[in-house]
């Protein structure tokens, strides 16, 4: 009921026909104008909304990867009221889901947040707290929309810089049906202690289908900031197209940490971007289990002397998903360094495909790069691919590539066996020694999270 | 109650290589399996322990009456046998205190007391001389030959079993690691395990006297006698007992 209320205070005047039509499959330049309109937004975010249509319009689907030409555009809601969002039924939930928020220990009130059935996570008491610290020391944490609202001239400078509208088709989508997502702002020299958990902002929207997230922390500060969560994360809909945006000035640092476990019906499609200033760090972590096709790549462009970039990515792949993960690091400034690591897992048909790219142009002397992918096979039908791409045209570089593809060997697997180690649980101690680099980056209750579930899909594997 | 092998034949790839072994290990003693390369040793660990690529044609294993020829090898575990491996297995990012733990709680079927369990744990690493960082490496993962060895010791003496195959656990070692072998392998001893001792060289057994020794070439149990066998193998080596 909180947020029919929130609409009559803003004094909106609901048009029943629009909502009628909002409730409609598909997308339209009428559409678009009206989710501006809902959102009562200033006219250069609608002049922005609408351009991105015809940018989307226009653009072919990539060809490279796999096969996206599956998504029917037209079927998709694109934008919904979030009363309407709330007409889950927790009984609609599938089943498996359900099960795995039980075995996981995730508390109800949380299994109904993430499964959609309340549009809210009632965790306004730590919320509150957080909120007040993060005032004192004059952080901006808000939904995109709201960011919008209070803040329009930090939005409209920042806004559409690092992704462009029209840098690929799925960041034209998102520019112009975007909803929900964070803004952050963290000032000069501000440490925030405690990770930034999007569930944490009142008022927000529920992981939204096209969210935009724009992070800008200022010269030598740092945040931590931490999307989704490692719960499997239920969607009628069949697309998610995220943007994220994250800018690092001088000094400052961003971890940006994404588990993400949507429902195995999700095209899951996100362009994330970070420009990176001089002797900033930027620090993706960036895990995959659900889906049925992932592409992202996260990315950092190194844009200041002694820019830092790492890119942390973990797949998972079980049957009939597809994980196509990588990063993206270009050298934009001299001595700037990045490394990529990528461990990716496919069980049964699932796949996975390793996609990099380093650049570093001529002139850009000193700079440092090091990539490393390694794929652990689970199953004869598994498959995964590796598509590096390195272009050095500076020779003043220190590059180095390491690449491996493993199955669970029968020497492992017997020396734990003749631990008393039962095969099911072995396997996954192997799979979890082969994660652990980049479990131990993830905040505990995450890496514990993401432990349990692949635990839980290995023992699916088994039967 | 014994570990008791009768009449134990094992093939790899169809190529017979045990011809009938027999074996009676009992709870507190320690025997000596001794031959020359290629005799079948090895061959009668992985047999023992459960290894998919060796298979039992016929015969029998038994484990205090229970017989565990026709089970896997994470349940000849649970009945009590330990193989200390003569080439340990690198188990990357799973950290030696994790894995004792879990191998602990799967053999006994219990819930480890996290405190005490790591106060044992101590004390056992302590007394290989064994620094606590150890507990936090990944299983055998940039060990040395040395380390690998302590730590199949270590699981040993945690993990309490009641029957334990060693194979060439002394192989490789200077004299002071072969005296901390001995050492542990006293300690298993007096506290009830039953110990067969795999060696090629009977140089460990200065420092520890076995209950009996069995000397096996080319597949079989060719003499069978006391710590005296040994010390004629010492001077003599395995030739007159080449077929």
């Amino acid at each position: 009921m909180q947020d029919t209320k929130q609409f009559q205070q803003k004094n909106i005047e609901p048009n029943p026909v629009a909502y009628q039509y909002m409730a409609q499959p598909g997308i339209s330049l009428k559409l678009v104008n009206e989710i501006s309109h809902f959102k009562s937004e200033p006219e250069w975010m609608r002049a922005r909304r609408l351009h991105a249509f015809d940018i989307f319009l226009s653009k072919q689907i990539p060809q490279w990867g796999c096969g996206l030409d599956k998504i029917d555009f037209d079927s998709i809601h694109y934008y919904m009221r979030p009363v309407e969002k709330r007409a889950t039924n927790w009984d609609d939930v599938p089943q498996d889901i359900r099960h795995t928020y039980e075995k996981i220990g995730i508390p109800e009130a949380e299994q109904k947040y993430l499964a959609g059935v309340m549009a809210q996570y009632e965790s306004e008491a730590v919320y509150h707290s957080l909120k007040e610290r993060l005032e004192k020391q004059g952080v901006i944490f808000e939904d995109m929309d709201t960011g919008l609202r209070k803040y329009p001239e930090i939005v409209k400078q920042y806004f559409g810089t690092v992704v462009p509208t029209g840098d690929n088709k799925f960041s034209a989508l998102n520019s112009a049906a975007w909803s929900g997502g964070s803004f952050v702002y963290i000032p000069k020299g501000v440490h925030v202690d405690i990770p930034l958990q999007a569930y944490f902002r009142i008022n927000a929207e529920r992981v939204g289908q096209f969210e935009r997230t724009l992070i800008i922390a200022d010269e030598g500060s740092f945040v931590h900031y931490v999307e989704g969560c490692t719960a499997p994360v239920y969607r009628a809909d069949s697309l998610h197209s995220g943007v994220v945006e994250i800018i690092v000035k001088k000094g400052a640092r961003v971890r940006y940490t994404t588990v993400q476990n949507w429902s195995k019906n999700v095209y899951n499609l996100v362009t994330k971007r970070a420009f990176v200033y001089e002797d900033a760090t930027m620090e993706w972590v960036d895990g995959n289990l659900g889906s049925k096709l992932t592409m992202k790549y996260p990315s950092v462009y190194l844009l200041g002397r002694g820019a830092k970039g790492n890119i942390l990515s973990i797949a998972f792949a079980g049957s009939g998903q597809h994980q196509d993960a990588g990063g993206k690091a270009i050298h934009g400034a001299p001595d700037t360094t990045s490394t990529i690591i990528s461990k990716s897992i496919s069980k049964e048909t699932g796949r996975t495909s390793y996609r990099g790219l380093v650049s570093i142009p001529k002139g850009m002397t000193g700079c440092k790069s090091l990539v490393v992918c390694d794929a652990l096979l689970l199953d004869v039908s598994a498959r995964s691919d590796t598509y590096p791409i390195m272009d050095i045209r500076e020779s003043d570089t220190v590059m180095s590539h390491e690449a491996s593809v493993g199955k669970i060997g029968e020497e492992q697997l017997f020396y734990l066996m003749s631990r008393g180690i039962k095969e099911q649980e072995a396997r996954s101690m192997i799979v979890q020694g082969f994660i652990e680099p980049i479990a131990k980056e993830l905040p505990l209750e995450y890496a514990l999270e993401l432990n349990k579930l692949i635990q839980l899909e290995m023992e699916n594997s088994v039967g | 109650m014994s570990l008791k092998v009768s009449n134990l034949h094992v093939a790899v790839e169809r190529a017979e290589i045990l011809h009938g072994m027999s074996l009676d290990v009992a709870p507190g003693s320690v025997h000596a399996v001794m031959g020359p390369n290629g005799s079948g040793k090895s061959t009668l660990a992985y047999a023992l322990s459960g290894h998919p690529r060796y298979s039992i044609t016929s015969g029998k294993i038994c484990v205090d009456e229970v017989d565990i020829t026709n089970l896997g090898p994470d349940e000849r575990a649970r009945a009590g046998l330990f193989l200390s491996f003569q080439y340990p297995v690198e188990v990357t990012g799973v950290p030696v205190r994790q894995f004792l733990r879990t191998a602990y709680e799967a053999i006994h079927q219990v819930q480890a007391n996290p405190l005490e369990f790591s106060q044992k744990v101590k004390k056992e690493m302590s007394g290989l001389h064994l620094d606590p960082s150890f507990a936090k490496r990944s299983v055998n993962e940039g060990f040395s030959g040395g380390e690998k060895k302590r730590l199949e010791m270590l699981q040993l003496s945690v993990l309490e079993p009641k029957y334990a195959v060693l194979d060439e656990t002394d192989s490789g070692l200077d004299v002071d690691a072969i005296k901390l072998v001995a050492e542990s392998i006293k300690r298993a001893q007096a506290s009830g395990m039953g110990i067969l001792l795999i060696t090629h060289y009977p140089r460990i057994l200065q420092f520890l006297v076995p209950d009996q020794v069995h000397i096996v070439t080319d597949g079989r149990r060719v003499k069978s006698g006391d710590v005296r066998l040994a010390h004629y193998i010492e001077q003599h080596g395995y030739e007159s007992f080449q077929p």
